[in-house]
């Protein structure tokens, strides 16, 4: 089998476990002081690329390169897929809020200059639950694309992918290049120990701007509010389907 | 005070009791309780007499703690774990772990040597697991950054009026305050954020600072000196089986250890027993500090203003008080601390917290505010009598996890960050300048820091205060304490020949629950005051699921079989999270079983210390679990 480069997208998101609220502003999740990690999904990318690598040897799997989109924080979640078996990452700085389209614009560029033959990314991000940007990359770059894989492998340069839809389970083959999102059941992530978090910090970063990619990445949208779900409020007992009906007619006015 | 074994105390405090009328009224029934009670305290105490002498075993294995609490743990011999070597290991990243790698960092600098500093935080980033109130002193943090301001450290609300109040169910009577609690000069601050402000700043210097890190056991070499730490196994079962994603934990090796796990350490706990660093009957004695962070109406708001409360909702023999601080951008940090020396076993301080925001002068404030975090941590109240020895073979003890709070002035952090900046020069001093611990050499036994701290103004600061804290202990409760406190710290300041004692260590001040009646706590209301698992959810914390239980039971049968019926479970109203529970038995109707919901924990460490029978071991969980504070 010929040699393969991989490309793994990570994301800096606000970590799973914070309890997130509303900014006093309402224009968007607070997230100064808060614990932020590499979205769950991204991590399961990252664990897919480095399986690859050790069920096809390093031969095959020549180079495994990770790039994040976002501000100066965003090289710490590059460290962590470092640590977990990357070979170099390159960063996108930008302090601009990016939209799926603008980051899909600015991958696309970097795998016309870095020419992998699989780019694994997560299916979404958990801040924003988007779920485009794997599919708007293939689009730009005309691919195949195997979206919320739980099954990845490669054999003779042939992509076979098992998808997790609606009715079940789809496997579907492609050739390469071509674009894979992770869903959850793909793998367990591997937990990054001290020694690699310590040989990360040697391996070589790049930063570069969307300017140096020519790419522009203006926001399209823009949120006008952010509120806090409403909150729950009791139920009321009801005695009689009669009173029922009375009160889905007169007080919730559904009827 | 006397300091008799734990026996003979309870028997006489019984037969004292037994001298004032009240207990002549009560039932036969009572009485009985009572002494079954007491032969049900002999047979604990004896147990936890037993516990004290076990040694922490030295052969390894898969499990992520010592075997001998875990019989069911499997003992299996394990090939030898990656090392790292470092000049200097520091067990925690708080306040006193970071001013000791900052400042050894420093002094590598200006003397143009190396250094090699490495922090290991069990929290998932630098400042998660940080909790206090806080109003700190700004004098150690000067020595470390003289020009702390231009560089940015989040201190941006001095601290302007100081208030102490007398509350009742219905009024907050002002009161003189102590001159010690006098905040001229201090800040209001979130402790979190000045760690994680002080984290940046170590790493610029060069520390490694490994946060989601865990340090799980103490290695120790063949002569019983300290020679490092080894971290967590991670991706090990529940059943202590390694899982798909096993990664085994890695030792570090430093010529010197400076624990810095802050109060009531794990690993700490273990090496006092093991290299016995206190003397036979010396204890430390405890308080639990219970806070949220709110947002209040900006008409309600007074920067700079500090309140501190005695009285209600606290009864006259429970030790402990509120703070209500007002920080910058209309958020208020306010809590309540208290004594875990209390002895109802039906006192819950999380749900006097509750009360505590009932009381008009809370509820006030924050009616039209919002939550934004809740929080708990253990403090340390013992003071200079509780000092373990801060040095042996190969290590050292710093800030809190050796004990240096100051309680009437209810501050600790600029003790602890004196005390990691005398041990950074202590050690400096050692490694550096006199070429000591190479390897093959003699341990280092840095007995200069000792003598550091004995010069220096944290032992004058708890010299002078000794006497105020255990001036609580007596029949007068509060009373008694704030009589001869006004007097020690007006006049007196300390010049006394004589040094109060503390009477009992604080799981053994628990009283059985047949001695007392349960207290009625109101209902939540969900505005102000909230019920116990939507605070947890304030926390952020979390635990990786499938991963061995980290609080352990030495006798899995004790707290049914004893806690519950003597002491009516304190374990489910101490705990600030709702981690421990009696619920009803499946497997045998009409009976109890003892349910640990470990995932809820926020790592405060009441458990370890209140637990009548001694019986919950805190044990460290996978780095990065346990709580995600913010801004507290």
């Amino acid at each position: 089998m010929s040699s393969l480069r991989i490309l793994v997208g990570v994301k800096r998101v606000v970590d799973s476990a914070v309890k997130v609220r509303v900014n006093s502003a309402q224009t968007g999740v607070e997230t100064a002081n808060v614990k932020h990690s590499m979205n769950p999904f991204d991590e399961i990318a990252v664990e897919e690329a480095i399986r690859l690598r050790e069920k096809h040897g390093k031969d095959v799997v020549q180079e495994i390169i990770a790039v994040s989109c976002g501000p100066a924080k965003a090289q710490e979640t590059l460290r962590t897929a470092l640590a977990m078996g990357a070979d170099r990452a390159i960063h996108v700085k930008t302090d601009d809020n990016l939209e799926p389209l603008s980051v899909a614009k600015l991958l696309s560029k970097i795998v016309g200059e870095e020419k992998p033959s699989l780019v694994i990314l997560g299916k979404q991000a958990i801040d924003d639950d988007s779920n485009q940007t794997g599919q708007m990359l293939a689009g730009l770059l005309n691919w195949p694309q195997a979206t919320f894989a739980s099954k990845v492998d490669i054999k003779d340069g042939v992509l076979e992918a098992v998808r997790e839809v609606d009715g079940g389970l789809e496997t579907v083959s492609s050739s390469l290049p071509a674009v894979v999102t992770t869903d959850l059941r793909l793998n367990e992530p591997r937990y990054a120990s001290l020694p690699n978090i310590m040989k990360a910090k040697k391996k070589p970063l790049k930063t570069v701007s969307p300017a140096d990619l020519g790419v522009d990445i203006r926001s399209r949208l823009q949120t006008l509010k952010v509120t806090e779900p409403a909150k729950r409020q009791g139920g009321k007992m009801v005695a009689s389907v009669d009173e029922l009906l009375d009160k889905l007619r007169n007080e919730a006015k559904v009827l | 005070m006397y300091r008799s074994t734990p026996t003979t105390t309870t028997l006489s405090r019984v037969q004292a009791m037994a001298r004032t009328p009240s207990l002549l009224q009560r039932s036969a029934a009572t009485i009985s309780a009572r002494t079954i009670a007491t032969a049900s305290r002999a047979k604990l105490n004896t147990h936890r007499r037993q516990q004290h002498q076990q040694q922490l075993p030295l052969v390894r294995h898969f499990s992520v703690s010592h075997a001998a609490n875990n019989a069911e743990e499997t003992l299996v011999e394990r090939e030898p774990r990656e090392t790292m070597e470092y000049d200097i290991v520091i067990v925690g990243g708080g306040p006193a772990g970071l001013s000791a790698a900052i400042r050894l960092k420093q002094l590598a600098a200006k003397e143009d040597t190396e250094i090699n500093v490495v922090v290991i935080e069990k929290g998932g980033e630098i400042g998660a697991h940080t909790l206090s109130g806080a109003c700190i002193e700004v004098g150690p943090l000067e020595e470390l950054f003289p020009d702390w301001k231009e560089q940015g450290a989040p201190l941006n609300q001095p601290a302007l009026e100081d208030h102490m109040k007398y509350l009742t169910e219905n009024h907050a009577i002002p009161l003189p305050h102590p001159p010690q609690m006098n905040n001229t000069g201090n800040y209001i601050v979130s402790l979190s954020n000045v760690v994680k402000w002080l984290g940046e700043k170590a790493e610029e210097l060069g520390v490694d600072v490994f946060p989601a890190t865990a340090a799980s056991e103490i290695i120790y070499n063949g002569d019983g000196s300290v020679r490092g730490i080894a971290t967590n196994d991670a991706g090990v079962d529940k059943e202590f089986k390694p899982k798909a994603s096993f990664t085994p934990g890695m030792e570090l090796h430093g010529k010197l250890t400076l624990f810095a796990e802050g109060c009531h350490g794990s690993l700490t706990k273990g090496l006092i027993r093991k290299l016995k660093l206190r003397d036979e009957g010396k204890f430390q004695t405890y308080g639990l500090g219970i806070k949220e962070l709110w947002e209040v109406d900006p008409a309600k708001h007074t920067p700079g203003k500090i309140i501190h409360t005695m009285g209600y909702p606290l009864d006259y023999q429970t030790y402990g008080g509120g703070f209500i601080y007002h920080m910058e951008d209309n958020k208020v940090s306010l809590g309540l601390v208290v004594g875990l020396d209390y002895k109802n076993p039906y006192l819950s301080p999380y749900k006097e917290f509750q009360r505590f925001k009932s009381h008009p002068l809370v509820s006030d404030l924050l009616k039209g505010g919002r939550v934004l975090s809740y929080g708990a941590r253990a403090l340390v109240e013992g003071g200079l009598q509780s000092l373990p020895k801060l040095f042996f073979p190969g290590g050292v003890l710093i800030g809190d996890t050796a004990g240096f709070m100051n309680v009437p002035k209810i501050k600790g952090t600029h003790n602890a960050m004196q005390s990691g900046i005398l041990a950074a020069d202590s050690a400096y001093k050692a490694i550096v300048t006199e070429g000591l611990g190479e390897e093959g050499s003699e341990p280092i036994v840095l007995s200069g820091y000792e003598e550091a701290f004995r010069n220096s103004n944290i032992y004058k600061e708890l010299h002078e205060v000794r006497n105020i804290r255990p001036s609580f202990h007596t029949g007068l409760g509060i009373w008694g304490g704030i009589m001869w406190s006004g007097l020690d710290s007006m006049l007196i300041k300390g010049r006394v020949p004589f040094t109060f004692q503390h009477p009992h260590p604080d799981h053994a001040m628990m009283e059985p629950a047949a001695m007392h009646k349960p207290i009625d706590y109101p209902k939540p209301d969900g505005e102000i005051t909230f019920d116990i698992l939507t605070s947890v959810s304030r926390t952020g914390t979390d635990h990786a699921e499938n991963q061995p239980v980290h609080l352990r039971l030495a006798d899995k049968t004790i707290e049914v079989r004893e806690n519950l019926p003597v002491y009516d479970g304190p374990e489910q109203r101490f705990c600030p999270a709702g981690v421990y529970e009696y619920v009803d038995d499946e497997a045998k109707p009409g009976h109890k079983r003892f349910q640990i919901n470990s995932q809820n924990c926020i790592h405060c460490k009441t458990c370890d210390i209140k637990d009548p029978a001694q019986n919950i071991n805190w044990t460290v969980p996978e780095g990065g679990n346990g709580p995600q504070y913010v801004d507290t």
